[in-house]
Parts: C-alpha cells; structure tokens; sequence
C-alpha cells in the first residue's frame, strides 16, 4: 500500500534515496504557493509518532489533523478519501515500522487568501464528499481494482486530471492531463495518449518505465515508476484494464506518456 | 576576392564551431529518436519477446554509442526552449553531471559491446546499459506540452 500510495514520493527527506526516510521537506509548487510536505516518520516530536491509528485515519481519509486543522489538499486525501479501511489500516501498521527521522521541513509559502487555513473547510465544503468508492457491479472484478487503484491510493488524477481555478480536480474531465506540480512539464491525457498503447505495454511502462516507442517514463513519473515496480503485476494489469476502458476526452496530449 | 576570402572564413567558423539553436535540438531529438528504437530492440530482447540476434544487439549498442557521443554537445545555452524539446532547464544547471552521466552512459555501451558475445553475456550485461536511461530522464526530461 505504501507503494501503491507513493508516500515517498512526496515526502522522502530530500537530497538522500533510501524511501523510507520520511523526513518531508521536498517543495511542491502550485499557482497557490508553495508547498513543503510535512515529515510523515515516526519521530514522536517532529512527525507522527505520537499520532494514534484514529489520528492518521482521520488525516488519510478526511484531511483532519490531530488537533482538528484542516490539512491542504496538496496531500491526496481527495484520492485517499476512496481506500478501504483494511487498507489504511495496513497502511498505517507499515508507517509505524518505519524509522523516525528528526527536523521539521520549512512552513509552507502560500499566497493570500490560501495561506488562511480554516478556508479549507470551505473548500472541502464545495470538492470533497468524504466517501469511498463502491464498486461497479457491471464491470469486472479486474477493472473494479484498476479504478480503485487508479482514483483511490494511486492519485493519479492528482497530477494527470486538470484541475479549476480553486485547484480542485475537474471529474468531468478526469485524467486528461494537466501541468504537474513539480513544475516541470506536463502529465500526458491518460484517456487519449494510451490508445495505442496495448496493455502489455502498460504494465511494461508501470514496472520498468520503458514504453513502447523505446522512450523512459521521465520527471516525476520516474519515481512513481519506481512504486508501481513494487506491486504484483495483477495490479499493474488492473490498472492497465480500467485506463484503457476510458472513453476519449478533453484536448488530445502533444506531450505522449 | 578579399571579400570572398572573409566570407568563406566566417561560414567555415561557423561550421566548424557554432551549432544553431533549432538545429541543435532537432539533431538531438532525431538522435534521441534513434537511441530509442535501438534501446527498444534490446530491451525486447533481453526480455525475451523477440529472438536474440547477435548482430542486431551489436548494431543496437553502436547506435547508443553514436548518440551518447554526440549528444551532450547539442545542448547550448540558447537551445533551452523550442523546437518541441522536453529538455529540463536542470540540464543548464547541472551541466557537469549532465555531461558526466552522458560519460558514463558511453562508457557503459562501450563495455557491453567488448563483453557481449552471447545471449548469456546480453542478459548480464544489457540492465547496466539500460540503468542509464532512466536516470537521466528523471532529472532532465520532461514534456512541456
């Protein structure tokens, strides 16, 4: 679940590579400022690890911190918000075995008015429903997974679903490509790009990054590769199942996967 | 006839020396390209999906050599943007890790085309080949459009 969640992506102490040094600090820029990802080890003064099972649930899957703050959306919980429970229990059994890191990566930098906290309830109020995400009885089992892994702890859409003014994700459009939130580049239309594509060929790229023009997955989408290497190639198939079930939308991607 | 000497003087300095800007990034993308279709050829062989073939592995590795040779000096400062180029602006920051990995990456096909003798000595050795690739699109590749 770690992997498939690609916690270190965002929240691996910088300038090192072992992943489960969760120390945080890595920026994420956005047009709302910038970001810097909390530390998510077990340090009991710094990070989680005096948070209870209840406290990170609560965080993974409504966005509220211990003491009841709202927590940016930067951090996936509008993805997270689909996981099953034994999931996130598993989740958070494996956090907990890992080892605490001290420091406390820098604020984040938000413009006005983002920098004001409580407008998050807000925001929550108009984007995020809390809810998880019942399977679709006329689709397959194979599928049903592919979508749970694609919307729920993979987040895809975080960086391939365009989002609004308000930096909330466009469903109507979902996974269509978007500006990634390292700034560099764009993340290709996933309901386009791959038509092509076989889904050997997906699974080929999730695990060893190689598509099939003989191109390497580049930017950010190297380290997600190094996740999804990780989980058994049923996943990697589900998901290739439920990507290439996607109708064609939005503007055709220049940039291909 | 002065002025022919002078003319013929500053087109060859400029052949010799001066690499245009769209030209730069169109010649390391066809080169890219090439890499590519040679790294495609040898990673589907080495997975086993089409049969292993000497020769082709041999003209493959010659490919990549050709392109690790050539491209790292197709990258000058006024070739950032345009042209469809995915090149990060990392690349001008860090260019002598840039240029580094791209040593490396030489050095690294070079080696496999003294080993590679067999299907055996392919599958040793071509993961050391291809452990190049991604490293360097991670840092310094991205599509912008």
């Amino acid at each position: 679940m770690f992997f498939a969640g690609g916690c270190e992506s965002c929240h691996i102490t910088p300038g090192q590579i072992d992943p489960l040094q969760l120390g945080g600090g890595l920026k994420l820029r956005t047009p709302f400022g910038s970001f810097y990802p909390p530390n998510i080890s077990n340090d009991r003064d710094f990070a989680i690890g005096a948070w209870s099972d209840v406290d990170l649930a609560n965080a993974l899957l409504s966005g509220v911190s211990p003491k009841g703050e709202h927590l940016y959306p930067a951090f996936p919980y509008t993805s997270y918000q689909h996981m099953m429970p034994s999931d996130v229990a598993d989740l958070i059994a494996f956090l907990r075995t890992l080892p605490a890191v001290p420091g406390r990566p820098p604020a984040h930098r938000l413009h006005f008015p983002f920098s004001v906290r409580r407008g998050i309830g807000l925001w929550k109020l108009l984007f995020f429903e809390n809810a998880g995400l019942p399977s679709d009885p006329r689709q397959s089992a194979e599928w049903n997974l592919g979508r749970y892994l694609v919307e729920g702890p993979g987040h895809c859409g975080e960086c391939h679903t365009p989002r609004n003014l308000l930096g909330a994700m466009k469903r109507h459009l979902r996974l269509t490509g978007a500006p990634v939130p390292d700034g560099k580049g764009n993340a290709p239309n996933l309901t386009q790009s791959l038509a092509k594509w076989t889904d050997a060929d997906i699974v080929e790229a999730l695990s060893s990054g190689f598509t099939p023009d003989g191109d390497v997955l580049g930017g950010g989408m190297a380290g997600v590769v190094r996740n999804l290497a990780e989980l058994p190639k049923s996943d990697l198939e589900a998901i290739a199942t439920y990507l290439k079930s996607l109708p064609p939308l939005g503007r055709p991607s220049s940039a291909k996967p | 006839m002065k002025r022919l000497v002078l003319l013929l003087m500053t087109l060859s300095v400029c052949g010799a020396g001066g690499v245009w800007a769209a030209d730069a990034i169109a010649q390391r993308r066809a080169l890219m390209h090439d890499d590519g279709i040679a790294a495609k050829k040898l990673f589907d062989m080495s997975k086993g999906t089409i049969p292993f073939d000497l020769a082709v592995v041999q003209a493959s590795l010659k490919t990549l050599a050709n392109g690790a040779e050539k491209t790292p000096a197709l990258f000058p400062d006024d070739s950032k943007t345009g042209g469809g180029t995915a090149a990060l602006p990392a690349i001008w920051q860090n260019k002598p890790d840039f240029n580094a990995r791209f040593t490396k990456f030489s050095k690294d096909v070079a080696e496999a085309l003294a080993k590679i003798n067999d299907e055996a000595s392919f599958k040793a050795v071509a993961p050391k080949v291809f452990e190049n690739c991604g490293g360097c699109h991670e840092l310094y590749k991205a599509k912008s459009s």
